[in-house]
């Protein structure tokens, strides 16, 4: 018996009881994510219903309902967290319409070789820094920048879009567009191409095959997409910073002026719930499409 | 992921706020004499003013390693002297808008100004200036100053503006750019301090409700004019070189960057006057280095340390005697940064303070610095 080494015996006693096991390996991963992940979350909830003391600064840990009374009795909070899901949406539209044929010539009509250059070229901004490609936008829509010079090269007026909503739009259309491009070849490439035939041997003509064959079954691919596009440009505190005018400040902006500027740590983390809250209602949508099959 | 890192944030800010439970003024616990280094020197600064020009030498005489810690802004200064429970740093340069929040969170300890032979020396009036001393105790050392200035493109402006009216002029349209910076209310109120004399504003950082509405009002009537309200230097300097704004409030470093770069702009103090910043050495109330400390502030007092100070970041030193040592490392310094009538100088700027609920008269009917902030969200939209 004493000949048998300590990890044999290890071993063997794993064998017998698998369940030991399973909890061995799943330990690791679930202690991460229970400790980090949602006993972060769980502080932010429960210090939203704290509040500062205005003199000192210091933090009082009397439950209140004030921070969230405020965010939905004033009009500012409101307009901010309406304007930052109203772009997130815009900006998720914007991406569909742009990615879906693009996504489209490049899983069904390009060859091998174009499909790789044209993946490349996709996925190639990815590997430069994000602040760089915002503070790129920000010389092309200033004043004197690279659109007005060519605008005005072709004999077209000025356009004065810089610092303005119109800008943090194009820039986060821009910024984002990846993401949708991706789950969108996925899922435009798996449908097999015997059901694009069934349905032209059935008579229907290539704008019914789209709209009735192609488009239902790449939703699941659009919907990941747009989980992607709509939560990244939620949680989005710097576009707004570089090349928003005024009244541009997203609900990130508001987190971060609260905490860093204002030390109001409670607000903060009160307002940093609305965006929780409206992803959570997303992924359900989402789930219900079966977006989640396709990831 | 962007999510976890701002969650991450919070905690970290939940961390650092959860400091000093008491919430008055430390007393004073002055040293006998000042002993020998400890060795370290761990510091909160601005950057750019902790430059191994004068701190290597600093290092070299004293025996003091300085350990610098760059803060962007004063409230990350209050955050990071707080941070750990108080004592991780020794020294900070800390604004006059940070200043009484650390001196009332208790972050801060009185400095015994005799030991700091250069003190006699200093402008009068920022000896013991409001902003960094209670009943002639000083819990700050006065270090360098400036006012925050009406900045302009000279191609692009026919006339000089001599008046803080012009950033509230519609014929600006679309081309002012101010700071991203609840203080700047107080921009506001000291020009409606002298245009609206009925509004009673004396003290342009007491405000009470109804004069702080009134400073809002004037603002957000300015905020369809806004280009951009800035967060960094580096972001006005931009949008002058590019033609985006014209005309803004900037300090006199935009002025410097600017002119160095090639765009024709000027700078001037309007008539109404101007707020500033003048900034102060502050001793944490748990430091664990003093003797360095006090050699530190003693050495950054110095003539010469603080013109290097003064050119380095485009600022007014607060020792007189800097003026020579100016001149001598660049001509015309001295009469530039406004050194050589600083008392007149002085008085045109309202510097920054902490707006506080107590007004100075001891009532409670001013509006405090959260309450700015909130009116500032609502102005910027």
């Amino acid at each position: 018996m004493s000949s048998i080494t300590l990890p044999r015996r290890l071993s063997t006693a794993l064998w017998r009881a698998p369940r030991l096991a399973l909890a061995a390996t799943l330990l690791p991963p679930l202690a991460w994510f229970l400790l980090i992940y949602l006993a972060a979350l769980a502080v932010l909830f429960i210090a939203a219903f704290w509040s500062v003391d205005a003199f000192t600064g210091e933090i009082d840990r009397t439950w209140t309902l004030e921070n969230f009374a405020r965010i939905v009795q004033s009009p500012i909070y409101r307009a901010i967290a309406l304007r930052t899901i109203g772009m997130a949406a815009a900006v998720t539209v914007t991406d569909a319409l742009i990615a879906f044929p693009f996504a489209f010539f490049m899983a069904r009509v390009a060859g091998p070789t174009l499909r790789v250059t044209l993946f490349t070229l996709v996925l190639l901004p990815l590997w430069s820094s994000y602040l760089a490609r915002v503070y790129a936008w920000r010389l092309i829509l200033a004043h004197d920048g690279a659109l007005n010079w060519a605008l005005n090269g072709v004999g077209l007026p000025s356009l004065e879009i810089g610092y303005s909503r119109w800008a943090m739009w194009i820039v986060f259309s821009y910024i984002w567009l990846p993401f949708m491009i991706t789950p969108l070849f996925a899922a435009l490439e798996r449908i097999p191409q015997s059901l694009l035939e069934a349905s032209g041997d059935l008579g229907a003509r290539g704008w019914r095959t789209l709209v009735r064959v192609i488009l239902p079954l790449s939703l699941p691919g659009l919907v990941a997409g747009s989980i992607f596009t709509f939560s990244l440009t939620l949680g989005d505190y710097i576009t707004p910073v570089l090349v928003g005018g005024p009244g541009s400040d997203f609900i990130g902006n508001v987190v971060y002026a609260n905490v860093g500027i204002a030390n109001n740590v409670p607000f903060a983390a009160a307002y940093a719930s609305v965006p929780l809250v409206v992803m959570m209602l997303y992924l359900a949508l989402a789930k219900r499409i079966g977006a989640f099959e396709s990831m | 992921m962007k999510r976890m890192v701002r969650v991450g944030t919070v905690m970290l800010s939940l961390v650092a706020a959860a400091g000093p439970l008491w919430a008055a003024p430390a007393e004073p616990a002055y040293p006998k004499e000042i002993g020998k280094g400890e060795g370290a020197l761990n510091i909160v600064a601005w950057e750019g003013y902790a430059q191994d020009d004068w701190v290597k030498p600093f290092e070299a005489e004293t025996g003091c390693q300085v350990n610098k810690k760059y803060a962007g802004s004063s409230d990350e200064m209050v955050a990071l002297m707080r941070s750990g429970g108080g004592g991780e740093y020794d020294l900070v340069s800390a604004s006059g808008d940070a200043t009484l929040r650390l001196i009332y969170g208790g972050d801060v300890q009185p400095i015994d100004t005799r030991f700091i032979p250069d003190f006699a020396d200093f402008v009068e009036d920022l000896k013991a200036p409001p902003h960094n001393s209670l009943k002639g105790v000083h819990y700050g050392l006065s270090y360098e100053w400036g006012p925050n200035v009406l900045l302009w493109n000279t191609a692009k402006l026919k006339a000089a503006p001599t008046s803080w009216s012009a950033l509230y002029d519609p014929a600006y349209k679309g081309l002012v750019s101010v700071p991203d910076n609840p203080i700047q209310i107080a921009d506001a109120a000291l020009y409606l301090s002298k245009t609206k004399p009925d509004l009673g504003i004396t003290d342009p950082y007491e405000l009470t409700p109804a004069q702080l509405d009134a400073a809002a009002a004037l603002l957000k009537g300015q905020q369809p004019l806004v280009k951009k309200y800035w967060a960094l230097a580096s972001d006005q300097v931009e949008l002058f070189k590019n033609g985006d704004s014209v005309i803004g409030a900037a300090w006199p470093y935009m002025t410097n960057t600017l002119k160095d770069a090639g765009t024709p702009v000027a700078d001037t103090v309007p008539t109404e006057g101007a707020t500033g910043w003048a900034d102060s050495w502050m001793l944490s109330s748990k430091t664990s280095h003093p003797n360095c400390a006090y050699k530190f502030m003693a050495y950054v007092s110095t003539p010469k340390v603080q013109a290097q100070q003064a050119i380095y970041f485009g600022e007014t030193p607060v020792n007189t005697k800097a003026c020579a040592p100016m001149d001598a490392q660049q001509a015309g310094s001295c009469a530039k940064y406004h050194l050589d009538d600083a008392a007149t100088y002085l008085k045109s700027i309202r510097f920054w303070k902490t707006p506080l609920q107590q007004c100075a008269d001891g009532s409670k009917t001013c509006t405090s610095y959260t309450d700015w902030q909130q009116k500032w969200q609502e102005i910027k939209g």
